[in-house]
C-alpha cells in the first residue's frame, strides 16, 4: 500500500507542477532563512573545549572600585592583574593553570625575502599547550622550567611555520622578533577553535594566534597587551613596573581542576588569597571571587551578538509565513479534491487509509522541501559571506557541519507534516457523500 | 459592489482565507518590524564622525629596534616633519587612534577629585598637538586651539595628565546637563585627581567605537606620546589623497629601516569595516523583505487561482445573469481586501508585539509611528496587485459555461 501512496503522491504532484514547486519553494526558502542564522549561531555558540567543560575554569577575582562594580550589577573584572596572576600562578594549587596575554610584535625573518611584519603573540605560561589540548605537529610546548628560567623559546602555528620556514620540522631553527632571537621549540597541528574562548577580548572569532611565548620572557622584555587593558585608579609608579604593580587588569587566567573537590579546595584558595590582600590593603570590594567553565564564560561575555538574536526570531516568523503559505495551498488542493475523497470513501476507504494517503503526499513534499533547503542553507551562508566579506574572519563562521544538515532536513519533515496535518484532517473529514449527491 | 455577500460567502470557507489573513499578518509583523531595524541603522551608518574623512587618510609605524625615548621622539618629529612638507598635505599628527577605528582609549572623568563613581563620566581620549584641531577639520564653537608651548611629551614615569583639554559640546553636555552658558574655562578631573582645563569647545569628533552610547563624547589632549607604535593622521587636499598614499609610504620606508609602516588605510575604508555589520544588516533585512513579499503573493496567487477554478460555474452562472466582467474582478478585489484588511488589523497588532519585545530584549528603538500604517498599505497594495491576474481570468469566463453541466 506505502507503494502505491507514493505512486499516488506522485502522481499528484505532478498534476499541479507549479503549485507544487511553489510548495516546495516556500518550504526551501524558509527552512533556508532560519538554518543560515541558525548554522551562524551554531558556530559562535560552539565549545571548542567541550570535552573538558568540566574541568576548565576561568578565574576572576575582585579587585575593582569600592564605589562602582566593574559591571552592574556586581561583576567581577573580566581579566586578572599581574600581582595577583603571578602570585596564583607561583602557588602551583590547581592540577594545571595558564596565566596569558597577547602582544603585537615585530616578527623579522631571515634573508631578504620577506619583510618584517607585524605579528600579535600570545604570552603565556607553559601549561597552554596540555591544558587546552593543542595538537603538535613537531617538538612540544616549553616546561615550567623554562618559564622560570626565561628561556628565548617559541612555538608556531602551522601556517605560520609553512610561511617563515617553508612547513619543515624547524625545532632549534632561531626566529628574531624586536631584535630577539627565539628558539623554536615545537610546531603547532591544525588548531583553530571558534571562538576563541581562552581570550572572549577583542574579536573572538579571528582564531588563535599564530606565535607563542612564555609569558616570564614578555613580562622582563616589558611587552604590552594589544588586548584590552583597564584600570579602576592609576598606577601609583610610572613606566611598565609601575604598570605591573598596579590594580589595571589586562591578564586571562584558566586553571585545570580534576574534580568537584578539587574546585572546591581551588575556590577556597582564592577565598583565602583575597582576605590575605585584603589584609594588605587591596581588595576593596566584597568577596567575590569566580570560577566560570568555558560554557559559563562564553555566554557571561555573550559572545553571540544580539543581531544574531534578532535575525534568528525573525527567520523564525519567516519560516512560519512559508508554512502558513504551504496549509493554505494543501487545503485548496484538498478542497478541489473533494470529489475524488468522497468517491474514495464511498467505495470503503477508511479515515485511516485517506490519512496516510494525504500524509504521505506532504511528506514527500516536505522531504523535496529539505533537501532543497540544505542548497537554500548553503547559498544563504555564501550570502552572508557576501555581505561580511570585509570581515577576514567570516570564513569561520560560515562552516556547515553534518549536525547542520541533519537538523534541516529534520525541520523540514516536521514542518511540512505540521503543514500537512490540518489540511489532511480537512480531507479524512469529507463525508463520503457529500459531493456525490450534487453530481 | 455589495460586500453583505462577498463576507457571507467567504465564510462559508473560511479556512483558506484565515491562512492567508494571517500569512499576511505574520508578513507585516515582519516587514515592520525588518524596517525599523533596517531604518535604524541607515541613520546610524548616516552620522557624521567629525573629521574630513574623504581627504584623510592613516597609517601606523611600529619601530622593530630598541631605541631610547629621545630617540623615539625624534623620529617622530622627523616623520612629521617630512610628512607635512609634502605638497598636497594639508596637516598630520600622531596620534593614538581615530574615529571608527574600534580601539582607542577611554577615561572617566568627574566634577569631584577622586576614585571614579558612577556619576564619572567616560570620554575617548586623543593625544595631539597644535596640528590636531586642523588634521581633523574640526570646527571650534568655542574657546581656542592649543599653543604650542601647551603642548609637551608624556613622561613614561609619571602619569600625570596635561592640564588643559578641548572637548566636543556632547561632552560638555553630559558633564554639566544644566547649563547654559559657556563651557570654556571650567574644569573637572581626570585619572582620579588630576585637573583639567577646558580651553576650547568642538561640535563634533566622534569617539573610536562607533556602537558605544557615548560615542559623541571626547575630548583631545595636548600630549605626545613616545612608543614604539605610533599613529600617523594626515589631512590631503581635496582629490590628492590617492596619489600621496603611495609617496608618503615609500617616503617613511626610506627614511628608516628600523621600523614597519603597516595599516595604510583611507578614512572610508575605516568606516566602511566599521559599518560592516549594519550594512550587511541591511542588505540581508532588505532581501528578507522582498523575498517574503514575493511568497505572500504568490500564496495570495494561488489560493486565488483555486477559487476561480473551483468557483467556475458560479462565476459563469453570474455572467449569464447580467454581470460584467469588471464586476467578476471587482468581486475578487474587494474579496482580498476583506481578507487583507482583517490580517493586516492582526499582523498590526503582532507588530507592536513583537516591537516591545524586541526593543526589550535587544535594546532597539521602538518603531516611528508611520512604520505600521506605510506597511499596511504597501501590503494591501501587493495584494491586489497579485490577485489582479486570477480575477482577470475569471472575469474571462465565458457566461455558456454555466450551461455546461459541471
Amino acid at each position: 500500500m506505502l507503494r502505491y501512496y507514493l505512486k499516488l503522491g506522485v502522481l499528484s504532484i505532478r498534476a499541479n507542477p507549479a503549485l507544487s514547486a511553489l510548495m516546495v519553494a516556500a518550504i526551501a526558502i524558509g527552512i533556508g532563512a532560519c538554518m543560515t542564522i541558525v548554522t551562524v549561531r551554531h558556530v559562535m555558540t560552539d565549545n571548542p573545549v567541550a570535552h573538558k567543560n568540566d574541568r576548565l575554569f576561568h578565574v576572576q577575582l575582585d579587585n575593582w572600585n569600592p564605589n562602582d562594580p566593574y559591571e552592574e550589577p556586581d561583576e567581577p573584572p573580566e581579566q586578572v592583574t599581574y600581582l595577583d596572576s603571578t602570585a596564583l600562578l607561583q602557588a602551583g594549587r590547581a592540577f594545571r593553570q595558564v596565566i596569558s596575554f597577547k602582544s603585537d610584535r615585530v616578527v623579522q625573518p631571515e634573508g631578504d625575502e620577506i619583510r618584517p611584519f607585524q605579528e600579535e603573540v600570545r604570552a603565556t605560561s607553559a601549561d597552554f599547550f596540555a591544558m587546552f589540548d593543542v595538537p603538535f605537529r613537531y617538538g612540544s610546548g616549553w616546561d615550567a622550567e623554562a618559564d622560570r628560567g626565561e628561556e628565548r623559546v617559541t612555538v608556531l602555528s602551522s601556517p605560520m611555520n609553512d610561511r617563515l620556514f617553508g612547513g619543515e620540522d624547524s625545532t632549534g631553527r632561531m626566529l628574531r622578533m624586536n631584535d630577539e632571537l627565539f628558539r623554536v621549540v615545537g610546531v603547532l597541528d591544525d588548531w583553530n577553535p571558534v571562538p576563541t574562548f581562552f581570550d572572549l577580548n577583542n574579536n573572538p572569532f579571528d582564531g588563535p594566534e599564530q606565535i607563542y611565548a612564555p609569558f616570564s620572557v614578555a613580562v622582563t622584555g616589558e611587552w604590552g597587551s594589544s588586548g584590552n587593558n583597564s584600570c579602576w585608579k592609576p598606577p601609583e609608579e610610572g613606566g611598565y613596573a609601575g604598570y605591573l604593580a598596579s590594580e589595571c587588569i589586562w591578564i586571562q587566567m584558566w586553571v585545570e581542576l580534576q574534580d568537584e573537590d578539587e574546585k572546591a579546595a581551588y575556590a577556597q584558595f582564592l577565598d583565602d588569597y583575597v582576605m590575605e590582600q585584603k589584609e594588605l590593603g587591596r581588595f576593596p570590594r566584597e568577596l567575590n571571587n569566580r570560577l566560570s567553565t568555558p560554557e559559563e564564560w562564553m555566554i557571561n561575555r555573550e559572545v553571540v551578538d544580539d543581531t544574531v538574536s534578532v535575525l534568528l526570531s525573525l527567520a523564525v516568523l519567516f519560516l512560519i509565513v512559508c508554512l502558513l503559505n504551504t496549509i493554505g495551498l494543501l487545503l485548496a488542493k484538498v478542497i478541489r479534491r473533494s470529489n475524488d475523497i468522497s468517491l474514495r470513501r464511498a467505495l470503503g476507504a477508511s479515515k485511516a487509509e485517506l490519512f496516510r494517503q494525504y500524509i504521505i503526499e506532504a511528506g514527500m513534499i516536505g522531504v523535496a522541501g529539505g533537501v532543497a533547503g540544505i542548497g537554500m542553507t548553503w547559498l544563504g551562508l555564501r550570502g552572508i559571506e557576501n555581505v561580511f566579506a570585509d570581515y577576514d574572519f567570516i570564513g569561520n563562521l560560515v562552516k556547515m557541519d553534518w549536525a547542520m544538515v541533519g537538523l534541516a532536513v529534520a525541520l523540514a519533515i516536521v514542518a511540512a507534516l505540521c503543514a500537512a496535518l490540518y489540511p489532511t484532517w480537512r480531507a479524512c473529514s469529507v463525508s463520503p457523500a457529500s459531493t456525490l449527491r450534487v453530481q | 459592489m455589495d460586500i453583505g455577500p462577498i463576507w457571507r460567502a467567504m465564510l462559508k470557507n473560511k479556512s483558506g482565507f484565515v491562512l492567508i489573513a494571517l500569512q499576511i499578518a505574520v508578513t507585516l509583523t515582519i516587514m515592520v518590524n525588518a524596517f525599523g531595524i533596517i531604518q535604524e541603522r541607515v541613520n546610524k551608518i548616516d552620522r557624521d564622525s567629525g573629521i574630513d574623512e574623504a581627504n584623510t587618510f592613516a597609517f601606523a609605524s611600529v619601530l622593530f629596534k630598541d631605541y631610547e625615548r629621545e630617540q623615539r621622539m625624534a623620529l617622530i618629529d622627523e616623520d612629521l616633519d617630512l610628512i607635512r612638507n609634502v605638497p598636497g598635505v594639508v596637516n598630520a599628527i600622531a596620534s593614538n587612534s581615530f574615529p571608527l577605528r574600534q580601539g582607542g582609549w577611554s577615561m572617566a572623568l568627574g566634577l569631584e577629585p577622586g576614585n571614579q563613581t558612577p556619576e564619572s563620566v567616560s570620554s575617548a581620549i586623543y593625544f595631539v598637538d597644535e596640528h590636531g584641531v586642523e588634521t581633523f577639520d574640526l570646527t571650534l564653537i568655542d574657546g581656542q586651539n592649543f599653543t604650542p608651548d601647551q603642548v609637551n611629551w608624556a613622561d613614561p614615569e609619571d602619569n600625570t595628565w596635561p592640564a588643559w583639554g578641548i572637548i566636543t559640546e556632547a561632552l560638555g553636555k553630559e558633564l554639566w546637563p544644566d547649563e547654559t552658558g559657556s563651557y570654556v574655562g571650567k574644569s573637572f578631573y581626570i585619572n582620579d585627581n588630576d585637573p583639567v582645563n577646558i580651553i576650547g569647545v568642538i561640535d563634533k569628533l566622534q569617539a573610536p567605537w562607533e556602537s558605544w552610547s557615548g560615542v559623541e563624547r571626547s575630548m583631545i589632549v595636548p600630549q605626545r606620546r613616545a612608543s614604539e607604535f605610533v599613529r600617523y593622521i594626515v589631512r590631503t587636499e581635496p582629490g590628492r589623497r590617492d596619489e600621496l598614499m603611495p609617496e608618503i609610504e615609500a617616503m617613511l620606508v626610506a627614511s628608516n629601516a628600523d621600523r614597519i609602516i603597516r595599516d595604510m588605510v583611507t578614512m572610508e575604508e575605516v568606516r566602511k569595516l566599521a559599518y560592516v555589520g549594519d550594512a550587511a544588516l541591511i542588505k540581508i533585512l532588505g532581501f528578507v523583505v522582498v523575498l517574503l513579499t514575493i511568497i505572500t503573493s504568490l500564496g495570495i496567487i494561488g489560493l486565488a487561482s483555486f477559487n476561480v477554478s473551483r468557483r467556475t460555474r458560479q462565476i459563469g452562472i453570474r455572467r449569464a445573469l447580467g454581470a460584467s466582467k469588471p464586476a467578476v474582478v471587482r468581486y475578487f478585489l474587494v474579496e482580498n481586501s476583506i481578507i487583507s484588511a482583517v490580517g493586516l488589523v492582526v499582523g498590526a497588532a503582532l507588530s507592536i508585539g513583537l516591537n516591545i519585545a524586541m526593543v526589550g530584549a535587544f535594546s532597539l528603538e521602538p518603531l516611528a509611528w508611520y512604520v505600521i500604517p506605510a506597511g499596511m498599505l504597501a501590503l494591501w497594495a501587493v495584494g491586489q496587485a497579485a490577485v489582479a491576474g486570477p480575477a482577470r481570468r475569471a472575469s474571462n469566463i465565458a457566461p455558456s459555461i454555466a450551461t455546461r453541466s459541471g
